[in-house]
């Protein structure tokens, strides 16, 4: 998806805002400065600044949680991969995402909340010492500041080709203003702003496939469409086409969705990519944040409404077929990458373009926002108070969280630039990111669910899934034959090969780790109680009605992910 | 002494209401004035129905979350 940047600058797609448009997007920024602002006097102290004072309701938890994930390169990337690959690309937020979610929510999350680290790494430590703990938080501190600058990067792009904007322009305003606001609110602004973001984005992006059905007569006119302009291709068929890897547009097998896609990267992103997993931590008791994890479970489930069916609207109203973007220099042709904001151009007029614009222009953002409030906080409490500066007084390190967040944004832009420059980056960013977040759900599961798990065993296991997955990767890279081995086929395409490579990584990250462990000592006891099962005291649920326990209403959302797996089928 | 901020609620409420007015504004503005080049499916008036929906909703959270004596 990160490619979609890349290859928009060749695109045709030009909207034209109307006054009323500018105004609402100027407004947005206005109402997010003024945000930051005003919340400067509520994050005086570390816990307040890092962690918005571990005071957040269920709601607030859920929302930014769910937000934080719900970029806007997402939304227009999967809706071109829709174009491209049709209901399929709806796993992404089924299950790859749906179980991982409730596990961390039900499983997970009472390690994370009651052992009270500030972040991952610091889980780590805890449970395996520095090692691990140095080589998660360096590895995701550098991933998380290339990602922000590749979002600040990809927005610039778009921006330039759907609106004609300068891209110094739209680097520099929309990230100045997240400088601001994060630098003066931190993660409480951060919060505020993704909540801020979630409303707008689904308030400007309903429209499409509400217009779009009653414009097709509904779901089944839709399809019936879909099949004239498109025959004897299926896009509509989730599970069915997923029997062998030629059968279906994305050439994946049931096993790379089930094993690859459904397991290890979703379970590796979902449990332990510290920008998600940030915003539910902070909130104000355990039972919050597991509300708040089924509450974004149940959002990430809606996603699809505005992301999926607007591509598959695309499929059935446009009067054109979309091209490749290798094929984007044609003129007057349209790339897949455009889907989402054709559909815009097609539905809304003005003041409703504005919106869709600025619910674009806020994904980007409040993406930005959270990587830099992660990296931040990954900083302060990982490396920075830890190896450089210990025992300092607590508003020292809110000092430190401030100007790390103003020059976090600037590295950022610095990284924008960079891919600007060596646009090859982004392809490799993705690639990158999936190497270290998936071993890091081996590590970390192991840790939590079985107290043999060593010190030793928790560092070379992370290790031994890292080197695996850039192995497999670099094989692949210098012998393309290699594919059949890694992910069973030779026709396999860049996502079904992703899936499977998360998956090898995963297997010898937790061999390693079981191996290491049965050879080295585990700490003792008494240094694992809130940190690993068995050794914790969870709080019981037996008073609260049952429709007040997390359990009840993940167990809702988990009826409905299968039904829509049916549904679909 | 314990601080507490406006809700979150009450700005998303307070957008979305100056929203709501600018876009029912823009929608009843087309009436009179229809554009030259019309979006598709225009006879709709969607931005009418949609500028109500987010005016109603915004005064539901403007009203519902407005700031009480021990914020500030």
């Amino acid at each position: 998806m990160l490619a979609a940047a890349w290859f928009f600058q060749g695109t045709n797609t030009r909207l034209s805002l109307n006054p009323v448009d500018l105004i609402i997007i100027v407004l947005y920024f206005v109402l997010v400065l003024g945000l930051g602002l005003y919340l400067r006097k509520f994050t005086t102290t570390g816990e307040e600044f890092f962690m918005a004072g571990r005071e957040m309701t269920a709601w607030i938890a859920g929302l930014s949680f769910i937000s934080a994930n719900l970029g806007s390169l997402e939304m227009m990337g999967y809706a071109a991969a829709t174009y491209q690959y049709g209901i399929l690309v709806a796993h992404a937020y089924w299950i790859g995402a749906i179980p991982a979610i409730l596990f961390l929510g039900l499983v997970m999350m009472p390690f994370y909340y009651i052992c009270k680290t500030h972040s991952v790494p610091g889980y780590l430590m805890l449970r395996y010492g520095d090692g691990a703990r140095l080589l998660s938080a360096i590895s995701f501190a550098v991933m998380t500041i290339l990602m922000s600058g590749i979002n600040m990067y990809s927005m610039a792009i778009i921006m330039k080709v759907i609106l004609g904007w300068n891209i110094h322009f739209s680097i520099w305003v929309s990230s100045l203003t997240v400088a601001l606001y994060v630098m003066a609110g931190g993660l409480l602004s951060a919060i505020f702003n993704e909540v801020l973001q979630f409303f707008l984005i689904w308030i400007g992006c309903l429209v499409i496939p509400v217009v779009g059905l009653i414009e097709t007569g509904g779901w089944a006119g839709m399809v019936h469409r879909i099949q004239t302009n498109f025959p004897g291709q299926d896009f509509i068929h989730m599970w069915s086409t997923t029997g062998s890897f030629t059968g279906n547009p994305m050439g994946v097998h049931w096993t790379g969705i089930v094993f690859g896609w459904g397991l290890a990267i979703s379970f590796g992103y979902w449990t332990t990519d510290f920008l998600v997993v940030q915003r539910v931590m902070a909130a104000k008791d355990l039972r919050s944040a597991q509300l708040g994890t089924v509450i974004g479970a149940f959002f990430k489930m809606m996603v699809p409404l505005i992301v999926i069916l607007p591509g598959l609207l695309a499929l059935a109203v446009l009067p054109f077929h979309l091209v490749p973007e290798s094929q984007g220099g044609i003129p007057n042709a349209h790339t897949y990458n455009e889907a989402l904001p054709l559909m815009l151009a097609r539905y809304c007029g003005p003041g409703l373009l504005g919106l869709g614009v600025t619910a674009l222009v806020a994904g980007f953002m409040s993406g930005m926002a959270g990587n830099v409030t992660a990296f931040t906080t990954v900083w302060t409490y990982d490396i920075y108070k830890p190896y450089i500066r210990k025992n300092a007084a607590d508003s020292h390190y809110v000092s430190m969280g401030r100007w790390c967040s103003f020059l976090g944004v600037f590295v950022s832009i610095g990284t924008a630039y960079l891919v600007m420059n060596f646009s090859s980056i982004i392809v490799y960013a993705q690639v990158i990111f999936v190497f270290f977040i998936v071993p890091m759900f081996g590590t970390v599961i192991l840790g939590m669910l079985w107290k043999r798990t060593t010190p030793a065993a928790g560092f070379w296991g992370l290790l031994a899934g890292i080197l695996t997955s850039f192995g497999l990767w670099a094989w692949v890279k210098f012998d393309p034959s290699a594919l059949r081995h890694v992910a069973f086929s030779p026709d396999a395409k860049d996502m079904a090969e992703n899936v499977y490579r998360a998956m090898w990584s995963l297997i010898a990250n937790v061999v390693v780790t079981v191996a290491v462990s049965l050879f080295t000592r585990p700490k003792p006891e008494h240094e694992l109680k809130g940190l690993v099962y068995g050794m914790t005291d969870l709080a019981p649920e037996g008073h609260f009605p049952f429709f007040r326990r997390p359990i009840t209403w993940a167990a809702a959302v988990a009826v409905g992910f299968v039904l829509l797996n049916l549904l679909f089928w | 002494m314990e601080k507490h901020f406006i809700p979150i609620w009450f700005f998303i409420g307070s957008l979305l209401t100056i929203y709501g007015v600018l876009i029912l504004a823009s929608g009843i503005y087309e009436l009179f004035a229809p554009p030259t080049t019309p979006v598709a499916m225009s006879h709709l008036h969607i931005g009418i129905w949609w500028g109500c929906g987010m005016l109603l909703l915004g005064l539901a959270y403007v009203f519902r979350f407005r700031p009480k004596g021990k914020d500030v």
